[in-house]
């Protein structure tokens, strides 16, 4: 009797660990990034078709802001673009398009024939910028405080969902704290 | 005579293509400043995850991603960069995920410790099963025959 009842222990173990697995998938994408809580890169970029013109860390310091990045060549990023231009109608934070690795004649005319949601866009040709924010690939959205720390961030195409239960409340609480 | 000819050649064909479907290495030329540097290149590409295709390494992923962390990586070899610091500018960024070795630490203590628990384990299961037996045997030999034959 005991020797039966371990083989079938053994095996509901394994049936409530593959139900568990099965249950956590789709977490599993979404590693939490080590920048939560960190102070945003430094970067110094140029800004899109203003030639000459260059934007950093610290000149966006004093007010929230919401990084985007995105490229011409990325679907989800057409797909997600609806959500970025209805956010960006509320007027309830800065947005700053991250335009990486790509084409800047290619971004410009994405952004003529689809709207421009982006307060500001900058040009990150050559992914450097990317790759110290942890970026995966496009589309990823942070969340910087006005102290230049990163409080959120999104890997994948934003939903308005998210932007309401994650984005605005942060927003909503840094301006009634500062 | 003839047939067999175009068989084999048929075949060789066949085995050229199939030789160049494999995935080749992809690896953009590196110059490096010696065999120590390049060695170390291809452990710590080997070490580190692609982190758009999950299940491979930076030095067998042809993501754009992987090349460009590539090319990073090789720019910190050449700059005199450690492999510890080069690992740390990867996790700072990426976490701890990048590492294809997980750091022994708080939340991996279970992932490195339960192999040897679960020895553990299996230890103390046989030894009890053993002892068992053998007091079963000792103490009555033709009882215990009987329990085996059935």
């Amino acid at each position: 009797m005991n020797s039966r009842i371990f083989p079938l222990l053994g095996f509901m173990l394994l049936v409530v660990l593959l139900v568990v697995g099965l249950k956590i998938a789709d977490k599993k994408t979404n590693l939490p990034s080590p920048l939560i809580n960190k102070p945003v890169p430094e970067f110094d970029l140029p800004v899109l078709a203003q030639a000459g013109q260059t934007m950093s860390r610290e000149s966006l310091l004093g007010k929230p802001y919401l990084v985007n990045f995105w490229g011409s060549w990325c679907v989800t990023c057409r797909a997600e673009h609806p959500v970025v231009t209805q956010l960006a109608r509320l007027n309830a934070v800065y947005i700053v398009g991250m335009n990486f690795r790509d084409e800047s004649e290619d971004a410009v005319a994405w952004l003529n024939r689809w709207g421009d949601p982006y307060d500001v866009s900058l040009v990150d040709y050559d992914g450097r910028t990317s790759i110290d924010f942890g970026v995966y690939a496009a589309p990823e959205t942070f969340l910087v405080d006005p102290s230049g720390t990163i409080v959120f961030k999104h890997l994948g195409q934003l939903t308005w969902e998210i932007v309401e239960n994650e984005i605005l409340p942060r927003v909503a609480s840094m301006e009634s704290g500062s | 005579m003839k047939l067999n000819n175009i068989l084999v050649s048929v075949l060789t064909l066949f085995l050229s293509v199939s030789v160049l479907a494999q995935s080749a290495p992809v690896q953009e030329p590196m110059i490096f400043e010696n065999q120590q540097q390049e060695d170390r290149f291809n452990q710590l590409t080997q070490e580190l995850r692609c982190l758009v295709c999950q299940n491979q390494n930076l030095a067998d992923s042809d993501a754009q991603l992987a090349h460009d962390l590539r090319a990073e990586v090789h720019e910190m070899l050449l700059a005199g960069k450690t492999d510890d610091e080069i690992k740390t500018f990867m996790v700072e960024r990426y976490g701890d995920f990048v590492l294809y070795r997980p750091p022994v630490q708080v939340n991996t203590y279970l992932l490195w410790l339960a192999p040897l628990v679960l020895l553990l384990i299996g230890a103390l299961i046989l030894r009890v099963n053993i002892k068992k037996r053998t007091t079963l045997l000792e103490s009555t030999p033709d009882e215990a025959s009987e329990n085996r034959t059935e």
